[in-house]
Parts: structure tokens; sequence; C-alpha cells
């Protein structure tokens, strides 16, 4: 089982900064907020939020949204889900979200998430980051930005390192392995 | 796997009480964040059908089914066609005619809800019957020491007070001795029932033998409305020779926890600067209880829920 690197620490780094730039672009200026999905998607939203204070001097909104309670599959599968609570110091009421996530397969994270941002209050408009977009979608959900398309198959797996996590950068495609 | 209803822990199986008690730990940490909005049981209906009065199981109940989503509506005895003669099984036709899926019952005559039981369809769940059983009290007991202890093992649990009319004493005695636990009794001998030593229970001859070493000190009130006179001569006498002070926990591991399912009688089975302290667990134990009886309905439905794709 080899993997192979997509994209490595520098050009995650040149990736994200791309991202800030189009998002500060898109808005017409700095006046939204962040919020990563819990828990690479938070690690992606703080990293975001670094880069707009870097180049345009802006502490912008941002924290973590966990999609525990909403996810669509509670209630089939049938599980207790392992959730926090989300209560982030800002409101979302009126303003511009930017919710981000490492990787965008079908769109069901997205969809929980816009659940629970809706619990947060009413937003004027939700805009959708992700690092990388594999493709496969089972909910009508479009990213606005995108930081790599790297289309892949069911058998194929993503795989996201961060730093804060695995202590390094990195993303890369796996092949599952063979079925016995 | 746990069956349609659950009546008693007499009947339970040490797994049973197991995946109850693991289950309820994702609901406690989803309670003590405030979350109190899960989607499990959303489209079922929880009903209440109290012919005895209550104020924590009732309520706990009602707020664990609309903590998962569930409609609930409470029925109480005094104010129902129970009034006008209608019989506990017509009661539970009629409310199997209105399809609920779960009916909590707590009745003054043990046995009540394994009738009830036998003629619905919904899942009943004893909420107390009589002077028989109390399983989900003991169960978020259970819940309580698991916390504290970790295991069940060797743990000495010291039950003090009226045992005879406790329903919780029972089903405590039963699922503990499964778990592994030492169940200690003491009570005047009026209020000690005829076998429990049968039943596995050690009664203790003294109050200090009872409390000597016991990591758990549990308070059971005195039951006043069940008595007709006699069984001892004063409240101020039962609570100096039978009540736990702080003189008396002193006997107790030093690491002992005391728990009382409530209502408590300040003063009489324990005294206020017991019931206080620090290592005393009676409100934490009402937040396992709300936790654990989520986690029956869960696991009911969820039983259910196999059970309706199949027919």
């Amino acid at each position: 089982m080899s993997e192979h690197i997509v994209l490595d620490e520098a050009a995650i780094a040149r990736t994200l900064t791309r991202l800030s730039h189009e998002i500060v672009e898109k808005t017409k200026g700095t006046d939204f907020c962040l919020l990563g999905i819990r828990r690479r998607g938070e690690l992606i939203a703080r990293r975001v939020q670094g880069l707009v204070q870097k180049f345009y001097g802006v502490c912008v909104p941002c924290d973590g949204i966990d999609i525990g309670i909403y996810r669509d599959d509670l209630v089939s599968g049938f599980f207790v889900p392992d959730a926090k609570l989300n209560a982030p110091a800002f409101s979302v009421e009126g303003k511009t979200v930017v919710l981000c996530d490492d990787v965008l397969h079908t769109g069901r994270s997205v969809r929980a998430a816009i659940e629970a941002i809706f619990d947060l209050g009413r937003p004027a408009r939700i805009m959708l980051l992700v690092l990388c977009d594999r493709g496969g979608r089972e909910m009508p959900v479009s990213p606005d930005f995108v930081g790599k398309n790297i289309p892949t198959s069911r058998q194929e797996f993503i795989d996201v390192r961060l730093r804060e996590i695995e202590g390094e950068d990195g993303l890369g495609i796996t092949a599952a392995p063979e079925k016995r | 796997m746990l069956g349609k209803d659950l009546l008693g822990l007499y009947d339970a199986s040490v797994e049973d009480i197991q995946l109850i008690l693991d289950t309820a730990v994702g609901m406690k940490k989803l309670l003590t964040q405030n979350l109190k909005k899960l989607p499990h049981l959303q489209g079922r209906t929880v009903t209440t059908l109290f012919y005895e009065n209550s104020t924590r199981t009732r309520c706990s109940f009602e707020l664990a089914a609309k903590y998962l989503g569930a409609g609930t509506v409470n029925i109480s005895a005094s104010s129902s066609s129970v009034q006008k003669g209608e019989t506990l099984i017509d009661t539970g036709y009629t409310l199997d005619a209105m399809k609920n899926d779960v009916i909590v019952i707590r009745h003054p005559m043990g046995g009540a809800p394994h009738l009830l039981a036998r003629h619905v369809k919904a899942s009943v769940v004893n909420g107390g019957d009589g002077m028989n059983e109390h399983p989900t009290q003991a169960l978020l007991d259970f819940y309580t020491m698991r916390e504290k202890f970790g295991s069940f093992k060797g743990l000495k649990v010291a039950i003090l007070g009226d045992i005879k009319h406790s329903r919780v004493a029972k089903s405590n005695l039963f699922g503990l001795t499964k778990l592994g636990a030492e169940v200690v009794m003491y009570s005047p001998a009026t209020l000690m029932p005829q076998g429990v030593e049968r039943m596995g229970a050690k009664v203790a001859r003294s109050r200090e033998e009872a409390l000597a070493g016991a990591n758990v000190v549990m308070g059971l009130r005195i039951q006043l409305e069940r008595m007709h006179g006699g069984l001892f001569p004063s409240l101020a006498e039962y609570a100096k020779y039978y009540g736990v002070g702080e003189e008396q926990l002193k006997l107790a591991d030093k690491d002992c926890i005391v728990m009382h399912p409530g209502p408590v009688n300040r003063g009489v089975e324990l005294t206020s600067d017991v019931i206080d302290a620090d290592n005393s667990e009676i409100t934490e134990q009402v937040l396992n209880g709300v936790a654990v009886r989520m986690a029956l309905l869960f696991l009911l439905v969820k039983n259910r829920q196999g059970g309706e794709k199949n027919e």
C-alpha cells in the first residue's frame, strides 16, 4: 500500500495563502467569520484566520463547529454521538460565514454543518472552503473555495496530515487495501 | 440483549446492565455540556403512567425522553379514568391504541408493570412497583458507583433505612450481587424483610458493623405512607439509633460516598451535614438518573426499531 503525495508542506502553505486572498476578494473585504468543522476543519480555519491577519491586518472571528449531533446517520445507525456544544464567542446573525473543512466528499458533513450553523443564528450567507475536493457528492453541495481538486474513486483514501495533530503537513492519496 | 421491557433487575443479565451503563456514559457526556437535542426518539411517544406521587422519577423520564426528541404524555391516576374505575389492563389497551411506544409505569402494587407488559405492544418500563422493584433508580445508583470506583468487584455497599418498604433496596440488591459487590443491610428488625440473606444480602447486627469499611453508604427514606403504625417508636428514636451522621460515617472507608435515592427526610435517615458533605453524591445521582434513563429509552427504542422493520 503506497501513498502518493499530492501536496507537501510548502504546497499546503501556498494553497491556504491563495484561499485566504480569494475569500477577501470574493467577499470584498474582511467582514466575514470562519467556522471550521471539528477537528481538522477547525485547524484549517485557524490557519486561514492567521493568514488573513498577516496580509490584511484584520483578525476575523473564527471557531470550530461540532456536527456530531447533526449527522444524518444517527437514527439509522442508532449510536450515541460524541459531540461538543457549539458556543462560538461571536454571533453568525446576518454575517457571511465561511465554513471550512479539510476534505469535501459526499457533502453530508457540510449539510450537517449548515444545520448546526442555523442553530446558532441566521447568517446572511454561508460559503464553503475546502483544502481538497475529492468528488463523489451525495448532496447538492458545491464549494466556493477549493485548495485542490483531486478526483478519486471510492476505494481511494485521502490522507490529510496537519502539524497540530500529526506533527507535519501533507496530503496524499492511498489506495485502499485490496479486499481479501 | 435487552428485551421489549425493563420490569426489574431480578431477571436482568449483567450484560444488559453493563450495556445500559455504557450507553449512559455517552449520554452524560452530552448532558454535562447542556447538549439536549438528540434525534433518536423523534416521532416516538413516551407516556408516564403514575399511580403514585413522584417528582424526580417522572421528571427524569420526561426530560430524558424530550432530550432524545420524543413526545411525552403524563397521566396521573388521581386525575384520569382510573378514578372512574378503569382497570390497568384497559388503560393499557387504550394507551396502546393511541400508538404509544414506551409506557413508564409506577404503581403501588408489586407486579403491576409485569401485568401491563403482557397486554401491551408498547415497551413497559417499571418506574417503581409497590415494595418490589425500582430498576432505573438502581441503575443510576450503579452508574454513580461505577463512575466513582470503576468497578463493582469487592465494593462494600451499606444500605440503611426502611428496607422492607423500599423497592430501591431490592433492585440494588438484585443488581449489585450480580455485579459482584457486597451488600450489607441494616434497619430495625421490623423494617427488615424476611429472606434477604437468601437473595445475597448480609444483614448487619449493628449500625457499626454495617458501616465498617463501607465504600458506599446508602440511606433510604422511612416510608411512613406505607406503614400502618407501630414499626418503631418514633422518628427521633429512629434517627438516634439507626440514622447516619458524621460520627457514624467515620467508621466507613475514608473515600466512601454517600447516596440516597430521595426524597430525603433530613435528620432522620441521614443528618443534614452528611447530606451536604463533599462526598455526598445525592445531586449527582439525579443527573446520572437522566443519563441512565436516556440510555434505557434509547436502547428500548433501538430494539423496537429492529423489530418493526421485520414486521
